[in-house]
C-alpha cells in the first residue's frame, strides 16, 4: 500500500491489537484472523483472543474497579467527555473504518461517528445525576435516617452488538462505565476494527488502565469463559445472538446480573437510564436519629 | 437474674382446621394430587394440620386462573380500585393481627413478641404502602405508563412466612399483576389464613392463588410456562437452580437469597448499644434471617471487654415456649434445620474455633438450639463462610478499618452489614465500602416497606420495598 498523496512513499499500516489493562498486547495465543469489508475485501488482521486473554482482561478490570468506582462522579463524567473529544479528533479514521465495515456511504458513516461521539457526551452528563435520579431518602416509619443510593455492580462482561460496530458498541459501553463499573468487552466478531480504534482513543482519554478492556476474536470462544467467570458480576448479552440462552445459564452459577438481548435502537439519542440501571446495585443505609 | 412467671398468649384465638385444600380462583379446592403434608408445631412436635401438596395439574389450574384474572379483571382495573383492595387486605390483617401472630408462632416456632410486634404489623404495612402506589405508578420513574408483567410465580421461605408473603404479593398486586404463590413446606398456615383474608376482602377470584407443597411443587411453580415473572426468596443454592431454569425463557426473575452479614464494631462504638445490636443481629428470629449479622467483626482493642458484656447479655436471653410473651428465643423451625445448625456448629469446633453457650434449660420436646458464640474463628472456617441460619455467632477481630472492610467483603454473599461507631465520617466511609445491599449503622435488623431490601453478588438481585421494589413487577 502506498501513501495516497505521495505515490513514492510506503504508508505505515496499523496493527490491530487487544486493549488490556491499558496496554495493547497481541493475543497471548499468538493468533490473528483476517477482517474483511462489507464488500469482501481484506482490511487487516485482528488479534484472535483466547480464553486466557479473557481471564487476563477480567483481572485487569477487577484491579481497576476500586479506583474507578471510587472517583467522583464529576471526574468520571469529565473523562467520558474527554473520550468524545478524542473521538472527534479521529473522526476521519472512524468514518473510513465504519464505511468499509458496514458497507455504508461516507456520509452515512460520518453520521454514525457523530452519533457515537454524541453518545459519550450524553452519558458523560449522566455520571453525576444517577444518584439523585435512582436514589433518595426513604420515609420509614420510625426515627431513622434511611437513604438508598445506586452503586456500580462491579466487573461487567459486554458482548458488543454484531451489526453496529461503532455506534452500537459505544451505546453499550458508555452506560456501563459512567456509573463506575469496569468492563471486559468482546467486539463484533466480523467488524472488530472500530473497537480497536476506539481503544486507541480511550487510551489517550485519561481513562485509567483496565477500566475498559477490549477483546477481538470469536464470540463462541470468548463468551463462555466470560459468562462463567466467577469474578464477573454482570453480563450484557446484547451481541450474544444464538448463544444467549446458554450464556445466561452459565451466568446463573454465580448469579450474575444479565441484560438479555433485546430490540435496540441505537439511533435514539436519549436512551435515559435504562441501560445504566441494569448494572447498578441499590444500597440502603440506616442510622438512628436521636439527640 | 429475675424469675419470670409463665405469660403465655392464649392459642384459643386461632382455630386451625384439621385439613386444608389449595386456594385457586378464589376458592379452596381439593388438590388433584393425593400427596399431603403434615405441618407441625416445632416447639412441641405436635401436628397442627394437614395440607395438600400441589401437583402439576394443580399448578396448571392455578396459572389458568391467574392468567384469566390478569387479563379480564385485575390489569384492566383502574389503579385506584386495585389500591382499595390492598387497603382492605391491610385492614383485615390489622383486625386479625393477634390471631395471625399466634398462628405464625405455632407454625413457625418464633416468639410471639416478634410475630406480634414485627411480622404481622410489617405485613399490614406492606399492603398499605403498596396500596398507595397502585394509582401512582406513572410517577415511580419507570416511564409514563408502566405496564404489569403478567402472572408472577412466587416462592417464599419459612423464616417470615406471612411477612415474605406480603413482600411478594403486595407489590405484585399494586402494579396490576396476578400471582401464584407457594408458601414453605413447614409454614403453610398463615398463607392459608391469608387466602381467607382475600375471600373476606372480596378480592376478585384468581388474583391470588396459593399452592401449598414442598420442593416439587416449588419447582413446578417457578418452571411453569405461563409464568411471566419468577420471584424467589430462599437459599442461594435453590436460587442458582431457578436462575438456570429461567435462562433462555425470557421470564423476569428476582432473587433474594442467603447472606453472611458482617457486623463491624469499632473501638469507639457505644458498647452497650452495640451489644444490643449484636444480639438482635444474630438472635432475632433464632438467627433464621438471611440478613443476620452472623459474623461479628470487633476491633481487637475492645474485643475482650465487648465479649464479656455480650456473654452476660446472652445469659439473660430466655429460650422456650414461643407463645410466652417473655420468650426471646423460640424453637428452630424444623428437624432438618436443627440438623444443619448442629452440623455447622460441630464443624466450628472441629476446625478449631471454640463455642460458648449460656446455661439455659432446653425444653424436652421440640427443636431447640441454644444461643451460641464462637471465638477463635478464622476466615477459612466453615462457620465464617457458610450461612448457618441459626442462633450461632462467629467472632473475628480486626485492627484497622481497611482490615474490617476487607474481611466483611470477603464472602460471595452481599446482603447486609452493620457498622458500630460514634464517628460519622468513619460510619459513612465504612458503609460506602461494604458490598452489601443493606447497611445498618448503630442499629440492626430494621425493616420497613418504604426501604428497599436486597443483595449484592450471590445474595441475589432485585429489590423489595420502596420505589425500587416496583421495578420487578413493571414492564
Amino acid at each position: 500500500m502506498t501513501d495516497k498523496t505521495d505515490p513514492l512513499r510506503v504508508a505505515v499500516r496499523r496493527t490491530y491489537k487487544l486493549y488490556l489493562g491499558g496496554a495493547f498486547p497481541r493475543s497471548e495465543s499468538g493468533r490473528s484472523y483476517p477482517v474483511t469489508s462489507a464488500k469482501g475485501l481484506h482490511l487487516a488482521n485482528a488479534a484472535l483472543a483466547s480464553r486466557k486473554d479473557v481471564r487476563d482482561a477480567v483481572v485487569a478490570a477487577r484491579k481497576a474497579f476500586p479506583g474507578w468506582s471510587g472517583r467522583t462522579a464529576y471526574n468520571r463524567g469529565q473523562i467520558l467527555y474527554r473520550i468524545a473529544e478524542m473521538m472527534e479528533g479521529r473522526r476521519a479514521q472512524f468514518a473510513e473504518e465504519s464505511a468499509a465495515a458496514e458497507g455504508v456511504s461516507r456520509a452515512r458513516a460520518e453520521a454514525l461517528v457523530s452519533a457515537a461521539i454524541d453518545r459519550w457526551v450524553y452519558y458523560a452528563g449522566w455520571a453525576d445525576k444517577i444518584g439523585q435520579v435512582l436514589g433518595g431518602a426513604n420515609q420509614v416509619s420510625g426515627p431513622f435516617f434511611n437513604h438508598s443510593e445506586p452503586e456500580p455492580t462491579g466487573v461487567v462482561g459486554i458482548l458488543a452488538p454484531a451489526d453496529s460496530p461503532l455506534l452500537g458498541l459505544v451505546s453499550v459501553l458508555a452506560p456501563v462505565i459512567t456509573a463506575g463499573n469496569t468492563a471486559v468487552l468482546v467486539a463484533s466478531e466480523h467488524h472488530p476494527l472500530s473497537a480497536v480504534t476506539l481503544a486507541e482513543a480511550l487510551a489517550t482519554s485519561d481513562l485509567p488502565p483496565g477500566v475498559v478492556n477490549i477483546l477481538t476474536g470469536r464470540l463462541s470462544e470468548l463468551a463462555p469463559p466470560l459468562a462463567g467467570h466467577a469474578d464477573v458480576n454482570a453480563l450484557d448479552l446484547t451481541g450474544a445472538g444464538d448463544h444467549a440462552p446458554a450464556l445466561e445459564e452459565a451466568a446463573a452459577t454465580t448469579l450474575k446480573r444479565v441484560l438479555r438481548p433485546g430490540p435496540d435502537d441505537w439511533t435514539d439519542a436519549d436512551p435515559g437510564v435504562s441501560r445504566i440501571r441494569r448494572f447498578l446495585e441499590i444500597k440502603t443505609v440506616w442510622h438512628p436519629v436521636g439527640s | 437474674m429475675f424469675e419470670y412467671a409463665p405469660a403465655p398468649e392464649s392459642r384459643s384465638i386461632v382455630s386451625i382446621r384439621p385439613s386444608y385444600d389449595l386456594f385457586i380462583d378464589g376458592e379452596f379446592v381439593e388438590a388433584k394430587s393425593d400427596e399431603r403434608i403434615v405441618t407441625i408445631n416445632p416447639a412441641d412436635e405436635e401436628p397442627l394440620a394437614e395440607v395438600a401438596a400441589a401437583g402439576e395439574a394443580d399448578v396448571d389450574r392455578a396459572f389458568t386462573a391467574a392468567r384469566r384474572a390478569f387479563e379480564r379483571v385485575w390489569s384492566p382495573l383502574p389503579g385506584a380500585e386495585r389500591g382499595k383492595y390492598l387497603f382492605r387486605i391491610a385492614r383485615i390483617i390489622q383486625e386479625r393481627a393477634r390471631e395471625l401472630a399466634v398462628l405464625e408462632s405455632l407454625d413457625n416456632g418464633k416468639p410471639i413478641k416478634e410475630t406480634r410486634d414485627v411480622d404481622v404489623p410489617l405485613a399490614a404495612a406492606h399492603f398499605i404502602y403498596h396500596a398507595g402506589w397502585a394509582d401512582k405508578l406513572a410517577h415511580a420513574g419507570f416511564g409514563p405508563s408502566p405496564r404489569p408483567v403478567g402472572v408472577a410465580a412466587q416462592v417464599i421461605p419459612w423464616n417470615f412466612p406471612l411477612l415474605m408473603l406480603a413482600w411478594k404479593i403486595a407489590p405484585a398486586l399494586a402494579t396490576g399483576n396476578t400471582v401464584v404463590l407457594k408458601p414453605a413446606e413447614t409454614t403453610p398456615l398463615t398463607a392459608l389464613a391469608f387466602a381467607e383474608i382475600c375471600q373476606e376482602a372480596e378480592l376478585p377470584p384468581g388474583v391470588v392463588n396459593i399452592l401449598t407443597g414442598a420442593g416439587g411443587t416449588g419447582r413446578a411453580v417457578v418452571a411453569h410456562p405461563d409464568a411471566d415473572k419468577v420471584a424467589f426468596t430462599g437459599s442461594t443454592e435453590v436460587g442458582r437452580e431457578i436462575a438456570r431454569a429461567v435462562a433462555g425463557t425470557g421470564r423476569r426473575l428476582t432473587l433474594e437469597l442467603g447472606g453472611k452479614g458482617a457486623n463491624i464494631v469499632y473501638d469507639d462504638a457505644a458498647m452497650d448499644q452495640a451489644v444490643e445490636g449484636i444480639v438482635s443481629g444474630i438472635f432475632f428470629n433464632q438467627g433464621h434471617v438471611c440478613c443476620a449479622g452472623s459474623r461479628l467483626l470487633v476491633q481487637e482493642s475492645i474485643a475482650e471487654e465487648l465479649l464479656a458484656k455480650l456473654r452476660t447479655r446472652i445469659s439473660r436471653l430466655r429460650l422456650g415456649d414461643p407463645l410466652d410473651k417473655n420468650t426471646d428465643i423460640g424453637a428452630i423451625n424444623s428437624a432438618a434445620q436443627l440438623d444443619r445448625i448442629r452440623e455447622l456448629a460441630a464443624a466450628g469446633e472441629a476446625e478449631g474455633a471454640s463455642g460458648w453457650s449460656p446455661a439455659c434449660p432446653i425444653p424436652e420436646r421440640g427443636y431447640w438450639f441454644p444461643p451460641t458464640v464462637f471465638t477463635g474463628v478464622t476466615q477459612a472456617h466453615r462457620i465464617a463462610r457458610e450461612e448457618i441460619f441459626g442462633p450461632v455467632l462467629s467472632v473475628l477481630t480486626f485492627r484497622t478499618p481497611e482490615e474490617a472492610v476487607a474481611k466483611a467483603n470477603n464472602t460471595p454473599y452481599g446482603l447486609s452489614a452493620g457498622v458500630w461507631t460514634e464517628k460519622g465520617s468513619r460510619m459513612l466511609w465504612t458503609a460506602s465500602r461494604l458490598r452489601a445491599g443493606v447497611v445498618w449503622s448503630n442499629t440492626f435488623n430494621m425493616f420497613d416497606p418504604a426501604s428497599p431490601f436486597g443483595g449484592y453478588k450471590e445474595s441475589g438481585y432485585g429489590r423489595e420495598g420502596g420505589r425500587h421494589g416496583l421495578e420487578a413487577y413493571l414492564d
